[in-house]
C-alpha cells in the first residue's frame, strides 16, 4: 500500500521525484523481456548481496542496505501449460518480476519470499542505482543485520501478476492480439497470484520457502501460501492483514473503481498509447490513501493547517494542507501505476475469501503445517486487530504454532510500512527461531536439502 | 532454573498435553514443560518485551491482556491452563480463574499467600503493609492489586463452583512443601488445581 513516500510524516509537498519510468508500463505496452533470468537454479544465489562489496557506498547509511539490485524478470506458463486461474480462464505466458537480496543457501533452505500490497512491486530493497534516492519499499526490514538479515537469508521480491511493475497485468501486450490486454485481461485472485509465484520458485529451483511475509494484500497472499501449498512455507508472517476482505474495504474499493471507470479516459480499459485517466486513478488513489492514515496521525501530521496561506481563499483550490498532500499523493501515483491494474488489483482483494469455500476458517487452517506470526497495529481501521485475532483463534483452535503480535502505533494501516523498530525485534526472533526447527526438518525424515535437481 | 513451584507444575502436567500459561512472562516456565513434559504449549503476555523473548526462544505467544478474558477460547480446548503468580496482579481475578476452568479441563493457579504469619506480623505487630520476597514491593509501588490467602481462594472456588484436585503449598521458590498443617499461616506460596465441579454453572 503506502509507500515510504507516502508516509504521513513527510511534508505534504516534499517534492520527491516521481518514480522512475522503470515500472510505468502502463502506456508501454509490454514489460522488458525475460532476458535477466539468472541461469536456472544453479545460479540463483548470484543475488545482490554479492554486489555490496562491488559497489561504492553512498550516504553512509546505504552500508546496512542490500546495495544496489536490479529487477529480474522470468517467463513462466508458457502454452501449453498455461496457468489455470480461479476463475476457469487461462493466462500464459506470463512474465514475472522479480528481485533477490543476499545468498541462497547451499541446501536452499534459507529462502524468504517477500509479498507486496496493492501499489508494491518487486523492489523491496536496496537501490536500483547509487544515486536513486528511493529504496525499495520495505527497505527498514531488508539487509545486513537487519530483520530480514541478507547475511543469513535469501529474500525474493515479486511483483503480482495483474500488476503493473514488470510482471504481467492488464498493460501487458496480450500474445494473441499484439495489443495491450486492458479489460481483455483475465480477472485474477490471490490465490493466482500465489500459483504464479510458485511457478517462479520452480524456475529458480527454491522448492520450500523458510518464510513468506506481507502486509495487508500481502498477507493474504502468505495465508495463501500456507493453506494452498502446505508442504512448501515453514513459517508465514501476515502484518495488517484478514481471512477474508471485510466489507468496509471492499466498500472503498469499489468507490476507487467507479472513479476510474467514471473517467471519460478510461475508455472501457482502452487507453494505452492515448489519454490514461488519470483523474480517476487519483481520486482512488486518495481515497485509498485516507484508509491507510488515521484519524490521529492526519490530525497530529496536518491538523486544520492551511497549504502556502494565511487564510480561506474562499474557493476550491487545496487551502488545507491535508487536501494538498492527498492531491499531490494522487497526482504522483498516476505517475507510476496503471488504472487498469488497480481495477484488477482492487478486484482481487475484494475476493479474497479463504473460507470461500464454506469451510470455517479453522477448517481451512486444518491441515497448514507452517508456523505463524500475526502482527497487528492498533490504529489500523482497514485491518483492525480483531481481523488478525480471528486468524489467531482459528489457527489455536487445533493447536497451530501461532503468535500473535499487537503493535501500539498511530499510523494506522500504514504503520507496517513505517514501524521499523517496534516490529524489528519480534519479526527478527521469529525468523530465527523458525530457521533453527527449520534446520531438522530440513535434515530430518527427508534426510537431504531439497534435491538441486528441480531446475529443468 | 529449579523453581520448586515451577517442579510442582510440572508435576501436575501430564505427558504432551495442551498447555496455555497465561501470563507467561519469557517463557521459562513453557520451555520448561516444553522440554521435560513435551507439552504442546502456548503462553499469554501482555509486556511486549516479553512476548519478544517468548518468539525468541520459539515459544507460541498471544500478545494480549489477560483481564479482557479468554473469550476467544473454546470451551476445554487446552488439558491445562496456567495462571502462575500473576493472579494477584489482575483487574478481574474472579473472571479469569472463571474463564480458566472453562477454557481448561484443569487450571492450576499459584500465588502468594497473604496471610503467611510473618505478613499478618508486619501488619499487626509492625503496622505496616508486608513485604517478603514474594511481596517484595512497596504499597505505592505495586502491580499487585488483588492479594489474597490460602482461604480466600478456596471461597472463590467455591463460589464459582470449582471443584479442588489439589492444594500445594510452599516456602519460597526454592524451598520444599510445608505440610498441610495451618498452611494459611505457614505456606508463603500456594499451588491450586481446580476444574469445573458438576453443579458448575
Amino acid at each position: 500500500m503506502g509507500k515510504r513516500r507516502d508516509r504521513a510524516d513527510g511534508p505534504p509537498f516534499s517534492g520527491e521525484a516521481p518514480r522512475e519510468t522503470r515500472d510505468r508500463s502502463s502506456g508501454q505496452g509490454a514489460p522488458p523481456p525475460a532476458a535477466g533470468l539468472p541461469g536456472p537454479a544453479g545460479s540463483p544465489s548470484r543475488g545482490s548481496a554479492k554486489t555490496i562489496g562491488d559497489v561504492p557506498m553512498g550516504a553512509g547509511d546505504d552500508t546496512a542496505n542490500a546495495g544496489i539490485v536490479a529487477t529480474r524478470y522470468a517467463t513462466v506458463a508458457e502454452p501449453p501449460n498455461e496457468l489455470r486461474l480461479e476463475s476457469g480462464e487461462r493466462l500464459g505466458p506470463m512474465t514475472i518480476a522479480y528481485e533477490t537480496y543476499g545468498t541462497l543457501s547451499e541446501r536452499r533452505d534459507n529462502a524468504i519470499l517477500v509479498l507486496h500490497a496493492l501499489s508494491g512491486d518487486a523492489h523491496v530493497a536496496g537501490r536500483h542505482a547509487p544515486d536513486d534516492k528511493r529504496p525499495g519499499w520495505w527497505d527498514m526490514m531488508i539487509g545486513p543485520g537487519k530483520a530480514l538479515d541478507t547475511d543469513r537469508y535469501f529474500v525474493i521480491g515479486t511483483n503480482v501478476i495483474g500488476g503493473c511493475s514488470g510482471s504481467t497485468g492488464p498493460s501487458s501486450t496480450d500474445p494473441k492480439t499484439g495489443r495491450p490486454y486492458g479489460t481483455g485481461f483475465p480477472i485474477i485472485t490471490v490465490a493466482d497470484m500465489v500459483e504464479a509465484q510458485a511457478l517462479l520458485l520452480d524456475r529458480l529451483g527454491i522448492e520450500r520457502l523458510l518464510a513468506v511475509v506481507g502486509g495487508s494484500m500481502g498477507g493474504m497472499q502468505a495465508l495463501q501460501w500456507a493453506v494452498a501449498k502446505p508442504g512448501r512455507v515453514h513459517q508465514v508472517i501476515a502484518l495488517a492483514t484478514a481471512a477474508r476482505q471485510p466489507t468496509q474495504a471492499i466498500a472503498f474499493n469499489e468507490v476507487g473503481r467507479q472513479a476510474i471507470m467514471a473517467d471519460p479516459d478510461w475508455n472501457n480499459g482502452d487507453y494505452y498509447g492515448r489519454g490514461v485517466p488519470a483523474k480517476g486513478l487519483a481520486v482512488a488513489r486518495m481515497i485509498g490513501h485516507i484508509t491507510y492514515l488515521s484519524d490521529e496521525a492526519m490530525h497530529e501530521k496536518f491538523g486544520r493547517r492551511l497549504q502556502d496561506i494565511h487564510d480561506y481563499s474562499f474557493t476550491f483550490s487545496a487551502d488545507f494542507q491535508v487536501e494538498s498532500y492527498l492531491r499531490y499523493q494522487g497526482l504522483s501515483f498516476t505517475e507510476r501505476f496503471d488504472a487498469n491494474t488497480y481495477l484488477y488489483i482492487t478486484r482481487a482483494l475484494d475476493y479474497f475469501d479463504l473460507t470461500r469455500d464454506r469451510r470455517s476458517l479453522v477448517d481451512v487452517f486444518r491441515d497448514v503445517t507452517s508456523r505463524f506470526l500475526v502482527m497487528a497495529f492498533s490504529s489500523d481501521w482497514l485491518h483492525p486487530p480483531y481481523q488478525l485475532k480471528e486468524i489467531v483463534g482459528a489457527l489455536r483452535a487445533t493447536h497451530k504454532h501461532v503468535s500473535y503480535y499487537e503493535v501500539q502505533s498511530g499510523f494506522g494501516h500504514d504503520a507496517f510500512l513505517l514501524e521499523r523498530e517496534k516490529m524489528e525485534g519480534v519479526i527478527g526472533a521469529f525468523l530465527a527461531s523458525g530457521a533453527r526447527t527449520y534446520h531438522f526438518a530440513v535434515a530430518g525424515p527427508r534426510g537431504t536439502a531439497p534435491a538441486a535437481s528441480r531446475e529443468d | 532454573m529449579a523453581r520448586i513451584d515451577y517442579q510442582l507444575i510440572e508435576a501436575l502436567v501430564p505427558e504432551g498435553a495442551t498447555v496455555l500459561d497465561l501470563g507467561c512472562g519469557e517463557g521459562d516456565l513453557l520451555a520448561e514443560l516444553i522440554e521435560k513434559k513435551h507439552v504442546q504449549g502456548s503462553g499469554v503476555e501482555i509486556s511486549q518485551s516479553a512476548v519478544e523473548a517468548c518468539v525468541a526462544r520459539g515459544l507460541s505467544v498471544f500478545h494480549g491482556d489477560l483481564d479482557e478474558g479468554l473469550a476467544d477460547y473454546d470451551d476445554g480446548s487446552f488439558d491445562i491452563v496456567i495462571l502462575s503468580f500473576s493472579l494477584q496482579q489482575l483487574y478481574r481475578p474472579r473472571l479469569v480463574v472463571r474463564e480458566m476452568a472453562r477454557v481448561g479441563r484443569l487450571a492450576i493457579v499459584s500465588f502468594p499467600n497473604f496471610a503467611h504469619w510473618w505478613n499478618r506480623t508486619q501488619l499487626a505487630a509492625l503496622g505496616r503493609m508486608p513485604l517478603s520476597s514474594e511481596i517484595p514491593y512497596e504499597w505505592y509501588d505495586t502491580p499487585n492489586i488483588h492479594l489474597c490467602t490460602v482461604r480466600d481462594f478456596r471461597r472463590l472456588c467455591q463460589h464459582e463452583g470449582l471443584q479442588i484436585q489439589s492444594e500445594l503449598y510452599l516456602r519460597s521458590f526454592e524451598r520444599r512443601t510445608v505440610g498441610s498443617v495451618l498452611p494459611n499461616l505457614f505456606a508463603r506460596i500456594a499451588i491450586f488445581a481446580v476444574m469445573r465441579g458438576a453443579s458448575a454453572t
